[in-house]
């Protein structure tokens, strides 16, 4: 019996029949408008919040998306904290930041990895996922689980980072340093790559700050904006570290800009396993109360870009209202500025470009012909089409 | 320029407009102000004084319907949260989302979650209601169990 | 044993339906697939369409939103198809029952053959819930 070995062509979230994410109007192969329809993943997280308390919010909030899942933590507690007006230890800071980095570095591979996936490049894609695995594994070292930490509550952490994990993180760090160079030089370097993502989808500058766009998605336009210096917290300000930006804002400049930001969360991440080294071990809480009657803004850096979360509370066991802004609420927005005037086959990469959490996004791609309205392709389908572009520039090359 | 010199600044050209001001600390300020100057105070934040538009919360309490504009001035790390008082059987205000657009799918969720108008909002569809809950029912109002 | 029986026993074609979720799940079904774990080699695809799939993954809950699609997958998917409920979002509706977008937990929208728990689970979670799965059946 022969053995096969196929690739497989679903993608990363569920083909319903209608998926209905973003509905793309063509004429002929260029995209002329874009409709965004939403709602399938609805979970009323900010009502539920209101009818739970501050420390079961944190396992709620975790679980508003996978991938970036401390980010939210980070910026809820943020928000407690400065309402309570704790000032939270060192060594909890560092251990924050560690995991906050940690995130980052995961989350930025699985988008390379997705991003190769649209391009056609399923090598990229299983590179990049194998290379995220030791870091799950140091997760699952620190905190017990692969996603979703639980780390957080709000004064401190739950768990501590002790000596002998601290030399294991920096072993498996080192590994990936090496790892990570033959990533980004093959991502890089590559021609085709580069004839695929290079002028594609460009967000300027001023489209950016219409659209208050974050993250990753606006530092590729030339805007440097980043929570971690602009509005430092954690051990942000006590570490050596730079804001990594492009010019050029097309889907290259945002891949070069995630790429360059993992080296700088590993380089983070070292000074604060040297920071941990310096702090009494044990020394992760600060015991609060109860929380008092006030309003509290937290942000947080997450791989994507702004965390926001408002806060207020009226001295009640649970928060009065609890509002939840996700980096992709305002990047998603972006899209149709990237993609209006673009080829079909390029729709894809454009949309995956902005690196969209799926949780408040949700769904894949569907082109409509403008004059017909007949529904052209599905997500399948387009995808199919951005590999085929791939591959005839890759024989043209 | 300094958070201090920021809101001296936006204290002296709206004077006759601010209702009240509370500050946490140098870096979240609180400012409330009429729910008519809301389109003057958002372009001078966002034209001229360079800040960043985060997101809208809208809270239904016991006074009626309040919103909170989130604005940031990412040089200084400064929060600056314009809040309004909205009328508690009718709410509505002016729509922002013609001067920028990262407004825009925001008033359509507090549209959807709370039924405050926005007046003038070049698309106030829904958003993510369809198919989840009713028309006429806001899930994010007290009353709603 | 029966020629159904017979077939589920090699190389199942898996589609994989989100309700609402955290994606979590999402991400550790696609684990299986990637290096490490690699159900590929045992010929274990996952398919774009209902309409070729052996076993059906649901995780996540289900808004209402999402329900009728969901019954609408399970209607077109051939019979016999094998329903997994993956996480504790799709197993009993996780942390999400008293939303109001909440519309019962799968077993209440579809028939259900094997659920595994977990926020979320592993990927030899998974692994071991299907093979579990198909030598009952």
């Amino acid at each position: 019996m022969s053995k096969k070995t196929l690739i497989p062509i679903g993608p990363y979230h569920p083909l319903q029949e209608e998926p209905e994410l973003f509905k793309l109007y063509c004429d002929g192969e260029i995209v002329k408008d874009i409709k965004w329809e939403t709602g399938y993943n609805h979970r009323g997280i900010e009502k539920l919040s209101e009818s739970k308390t501050y420390e079961q919010v944190f396992f709620l909030v975790e679980r508003i998306c996978g991938i970036c899942s401390t980010s939210h933590p980070f910026a809820f507690a943020n928000a407690v904290e400065e309402i309570v007006g704790v000032e939270i230890t060192n060594r909890t800071k560092y251990i924050r930041s560690i995991i906050g980095e940690l995130e980052r570095i995961h989350s930025h591979l699985l988008w390379v990895g997705l991003a190769g996936h649209f391009l056609g490049y399923n090598t990229v894609f299983m590179w990049a996922w194998k290379y995220r695995e030791p870091i799950l594994d140091i997760f699952e070292m620190i905190t017990g689980n692969r996603n979703s930490y639980a780390m957080f509550k709000v004064g401190g952490v739950r768990r501590d980072i002790e000596e002998f994990k601290i030399s294991a993180i920096k072993k498996t760090l080192d590994d990936f340093k090496k790892k990570n160079d033959l990533l980004t030089g093959a991502v890089m370097d590559d021609p085709v790559i580069h004839a695929r993502t290079k002028g594609v989808g460009i967000l300027t500058k001023q489209d950016v700050i219409d659209y208050a766009a974050v993250g990753p998605t606006a530092r590729a336009s030339g805007l440097a904006i980043d929570i971690r210096k602009d509005d430092p917290y954690a051990a942000y300000p006590l570490v050596n570290w730079k804001v990594i930006t492009a010019e050029a804002g097309d889907v290259f400049a945002k891949a070069e800009v995630r790429l360059l930001e993992m080296y700088e969360s590993i380089s983070i991440i070292e000074q604060c396993l040297a920071g941990l080294r310096k702090e009494k071990e044990g020394d992760i809480e600060v015991k609060v109360k109860e929380i008092p009657e006030g309003i509290g803004n937290g942000r947080a850096e997450a791989p994507r870009g702004e965390v926001f979360h408002f806060v207020v509370s009226d001295g009640s066991s649970s928060p009065a209202r609890h509002k939840i802004r996700a980096p992709s609420y305002v990047n998603i927005a972006t899209f149709k500025k990237a993609c209006i005037g673009q080829t079909i086959a390029d729709a894809t990469i454009s949309l995956a470009a902005v690196d969209p959490c799926y949780c408040c996004t949700e769904r894949m791609a569907v082109a409509y012909d403008v004059h017909s309205g007949k529904k052209m392709m599905n997500a399948e389908e387009l995808i199919s089409l951005s590999v085929k572009r791939t591959n005839e520039i890759k024989d043209s090359v | 320029m300094d958070t201090k010199a920021i809101i001296e600044e936006f204290r002296q050209k709206f004077n006759s407009d601010i209702l009240d001001e509370v500050s946490r600390n140098e870096r979240r300020v609180i400012i409330s102000v009429k729910p008519a100057s809301i389109i003057k105070v958002s372009e001078y934040l966002y034209k001229t004084a360079g800040f960043r538009f985060i997101i809208a919360s809208a809270i239904h309490t016991k006074r009626g319907f309040e919103i909170h504009y989130h604005f940031s001035k990412d040089a200084v790390g400064l929060i600056l949260n314009i809040h309004v008082l909205l009328d508690k059987e009718k709410p509505q205000i002016e729509s922002l989302s013609n001067m920028f657009n990262a407004s825009n799918w925001i008033e359509r969720e507090m549209h959807e979650l709370f039924g405050i108008n926005f007046l003038n909002h070049p698309n106030q569809e829904k958003l993510i209601s369809e198919g989840n809950w009713a028309e006429g029912v806001y899930p994010l109002r007290k009353e709603f169990k | 044993m029966g020629f159904k029986n017979y077939c589920f026993k090699k190389s199942l074609w898996v589609f994989h339906f989100g309700g609402a979720s955290c994606n979590n799940c999402d991400i550790e079904i696609l684990d299986c697939l990637t290096p490490r774990h690699d159900l590929e080699r045992f010929g274990i695809l996952l398919v774009g369409s209902i309409r070729h799939a052996d076993v059906l993954l649901v995780n996540g809950i289900i808004n209402h939103h999402d329900k009728e699609r969901l019954i609408e997958i399970y209607n077109q998917a051939p019979k016999p198809i094998l329903v997994v409920a993956i996480g504790a979002c799709g197993c009993t509706g996780g942390l999400f029952t008293e939303s109001y977008t909440f519309a019962g937990p799968v077993d209440k929208v579809i028939p259900v053959n094997a659920y595994v728990p977990g926020c979320p689970p592993k990927p030899e979670a998974i692994i071991a819930g299907i093979v579990k799965l198909v030598n009952k059946s």
